[in-house]
């Protein structure tokens, strides 16, 4: 399961991945790790609520005043020198780079981790002109070679084991490979050096853009990005137009929460700040620097009061090492390039075809683990339902749900059609239910038996036993404590009051 | 003061035991009850399918029945969650449906919520010698914030082991319709959720959630475990009965 295929449905393509025994090992296991060592690191660090806070803040802010940031960005690296180029599209983007690249008669350009890049398919692009395309992050580097896309916006490999790594490096280098981290990475690294010192442009994702001095910041655990906008003579640096944060102060918060957050570290390894072109008295450095801030949907969500919180995504990963239904299906059945929780809301938002995209968000159960995740503090299981009933308004759903939602409504608004419904079912069940229970695979309750027991509905409902039971309790009832009764009604008056206030 | 019970369709369909024993639990201090049979269900099923007009006219029916009401006690964290947390999207146009929404969620309460925080009750004199693993919903825990709750009472429980269960908070697949539509992944989840109770070597999975506990329990008794599935208001009720040496 490479790449997406429009063909497969959501469900089918969770049913592939569910059959993957080998990407569900290693999505648990790798998931598993992250997330407890977030937990340490947040524990570790103390007051992470407020950190959290912080940084929701600090979003928040910008993203109100996003325009006015954004400018101040833009301003400040023109003024450093560097080349600006705004795209509303993915095809758009894809245009400007390739003209970049045409221009400078690129023949390799070496390029660290960029989401957007993914989301643009700027490889294939690029393999269509001609021009070679060398993913230098390991784990970009790993499902390029096995011609996939990321199944995780920080682990793009997650879905890959170390003996498959092995295998897929021992066919490159013609030689038999042990599944050893150190023999693997020292490997991928013999191979990237060549690249570097040909390539001709270097092409990178950007972390932080820091509106006041015009700078953007890339995290990496490698080198890579340091590599890849330090080594050839020109760079294109590909973000969304939210990456921005006001200031160097901003920052600082995000370089505490995002390491934190993703992978439990206290700081990302590398930290690389660029503030433009090489100047006379540098050492090195790209001659020239073009940044393409990229729209695709984004600024759609600018204004909606449900959704424009998702523009705070600082992209960690979190959500998703944190996400119960990731855990078990990896992130290729999202369908597109980003995954998990975080993906089940950008995908129908940043796509048109809702047809298509609208039905990745029922990909949750809406426990919440997301939210309670995500250093930023985006709802993401609240937009989840917000785009569930985008898709009912719009008649996306299927013939069947809806008149099972209308039957439901009818049930639930009254009482009489409420008790009658139940006596309907007591009667109806009446061929099925043994011991309270129903195993039978019928109707709705197919795929619930499969590997469930179901109950049967009681003989007697609460209600139909509450007449008998209030006589008995208030037989027994004791006095109730004057503390209690004291503190009872203090409730009470509190909410008078504030009321009235 | 009326205290009024929201029974949660779920429970008064199915496992009228549980509301039953809160009932009983809840009378031994003192509480008056009342049923007002008007109730139904609080809309979540519609509501997080996307279905917002027809979880509406679950809200509407729910609010009435609990006019006049003081309290409002449910044995689910889901339930009550869904009528704070979301009753007020669900009336973000219709400012008078808004107020009558904020009222009832102003005074509605999780089981356990209203024993330990307005009754002030942490240990309810309950015996119980066996070995338990507590499962924290993933709303009542989340939304709501009920997490200590639970836990103070089942601490304080006689002769009861509790046993920390692996990934408790991992969600256990339920999610209402979730467990339809995404019947494998439901499945999936339920499966893993359920070797870990067996993992634990507990004789009693106890939870807050009738949905979570008959999934949970679903699972166990197609597995044939014997592990016993319950609510906490029916461990604690037991226990009760078994302190006071009725059973
Ligand atoms: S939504 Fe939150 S947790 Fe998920 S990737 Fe974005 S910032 Fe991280």
């Amino acid at each position: 399961m490479g790449g997406f295929n429009p063909a497969v449905k959501l469900e089918e393509r969770i049913r592939q991945a569910l059959n993957d025994e080998f990407l569900r090992n290693a999505v648990k296991f790798t998931t598993g790790r992250l997330r407890s060592s977030k937990q340490q690191a947040a524990e570790q660090m103390g007051n992470w609520e407020e950190w959290r806070e912080r940084g929701r803040q600090i979003r928040l802010h910008t993203i109100a005043h996003l325009d006015y940031y954004l400018n101040q960005f833009v301003q400040n690296l023109r003024e450093a020198g560097g080349y600006v180029h705004f795209a509303s599209t993915a095809q758009e983007a894809v245009e400007i780079a390739m003209q970049i690249m045409e221009e400078k008669q690129a023949k390799s350009v070496v390029k660290s981790k960029s989401m957007v890049s993914e989301e643009l398919h700027l490889n294939d692009a690029m393999a269509a002109k001609g021009i070679e395309p060398v993913e230098t992050d390991l784990g970009e580097y790993i499902i390029q070679l096995a011609g996939e896309t990321p199944s995780h916006i920080l682990a793009p490999a997650i879905h890959k084991n170390r003996q498959q790594i092995a295998d897929l490096f021992s066919e490159i280098g013609g030689e038999k490979l042990p599944a050893d981290t150190a023999v693997l990475a020292g490997f991928a690294r013999s191979q990237l050096r060549e690249k570097f010192l040909q390539a001709d442009i270097g092409m990178t994702g950007c972390n932080f853009a820091i509106a006041e001095s015009g700078s953007f910041v890339l995290f990496s655990n490698e080198g890579n990005a340091r590599m890849c906008s330090t080594v050839p003579r020109t760079q294109i640096t590909l973000m969304g137009m939210e990456r921005i944060i006001p200031s160097w102060e901003d920052l600082e918060v995000m370089a505490a929460i995002l390491p934190r957050a993703a992978t439990g570290q206290k700081l990302t390894v590398y930290m690389s700040a660029i503030n433009g072109p090489k100047r006379a008295a540098d050492g090195d450095g790209p001659d020239e620097l073009h940044v393409i801030i990229l729209d695709n949907g984004r600024s759609q969500q600018l204004g909606d009061p449900e959704f424009q919180e998702v523009l705070n995504c600082i992209r960690c990963g979190a959500c998703l090492n944190a996400c119960p239904v990731y855990r078990h299906i990896g992130g290729h059945a999202y369908g597109w390039v980003y995954s998990g929780p975080i993906g089940a809301v950008l995908t129908p938002l940043l796509n048109e075809d809702q047809d298509q995209w609208g039905e990745v968000a029922n990909a949750s159960s809406l426990c919440g683990a997301c939210y309670e995740a995500c250093p930023v503090k985006i709802p993401l299981h609240d937009m989840l339902v917000y785009l569930r009933r985008r898709n009912v308004e719009a008649g996306r759903t299927d013939a069947t749900e809806r008149l099972g939602m209308k039957t439901y409504k009818v049930a639930v608004s009254s009482q009489r059609f409420y008790q009658l419904a139940l006596k309907l079912g007591q009667f109806g069940q009446k061929p099925l239910a043994r011991n309270g229970e129903i195993t039978a695979k019928v109707g709705p309750l197919e795929a619930w038996n499969r590997l469930r027991v179901a109950p049967a509905l009681a003989k007697k409902s609460f209600r139909d036993s509450w007449k008998e039971l209030d006589m008995e309790l208030q037989h027994e009832l004791v006095e109730l404590k004057p503390e209690t009764k004291a503190r009872m009604e203090a409730i009470l008056r509190k909410r008078g009051n504030s009321h009235e206030n | 003061m009326k205290v009024s019970l929201f029974a949660t369709c779920l429970s008064d369909a199915f496992y009228p035991r549980v509301t039953e024993a809160m009932a009983r639990l809840l009378a031994r201090y003192g509480i008056r009850l009342d049923f007002p049979s008007a109730q139904t269900c609080c809309g979540q099923p519609a509501f997080n399918s996307g279905y917002w007009d027809e979880a509406k006219g679950a809200a509407l029916q729910l609010i009435d029945a609990f006019a006049d009401s003081d309290f409002v006690i449910a044995p689910s964290g889901s339930c009550i969650g869904m009528i704070h947390h979301h009753y007020p999207s669900l009336f973000k146009d219709d400012p008078a449906g808004l107020a009558k929404a904020r009222a009832l969620a102003e005074k509605s309460y999780e089981f356990t919520q209203f024993l330990v925080n307005v009754l002030d009750v942490k240990d309810v004199g309950a015996k119980f010698p066996h070995r338990v693993t507590y499962h924290p919903s993933c709303h009542g825990a989340r939304l709501l914030g009920v997490k200590d709750e639970p836990l103070e009472l089942l601490q304080h429980v006689h002769g009861l082991e509790l046993l920390p269960l692996p990934f408790a908070e991992d969600c256990c697949g339920f999610g209402g319709t979730f467990s339809i539509k995404l019947s494998e992944v439901s499945a999936a989840m339920v499966t893993e959720k359920a070797e870990h109770v067996i993992d634990t070597q507990a004789e009693v999975l106890v939870g807050l959630d009738m949905g979570c506990l008959m999934n949970i329990g679903g699972r166990l008794r197609h597995q044939g475990t014997s592990i016993r599935v319950m609510h906490l208001a029916e461990l604690l009720y037991e226990g009760v009965c078994r302190a006071d040496g009725r059973i």
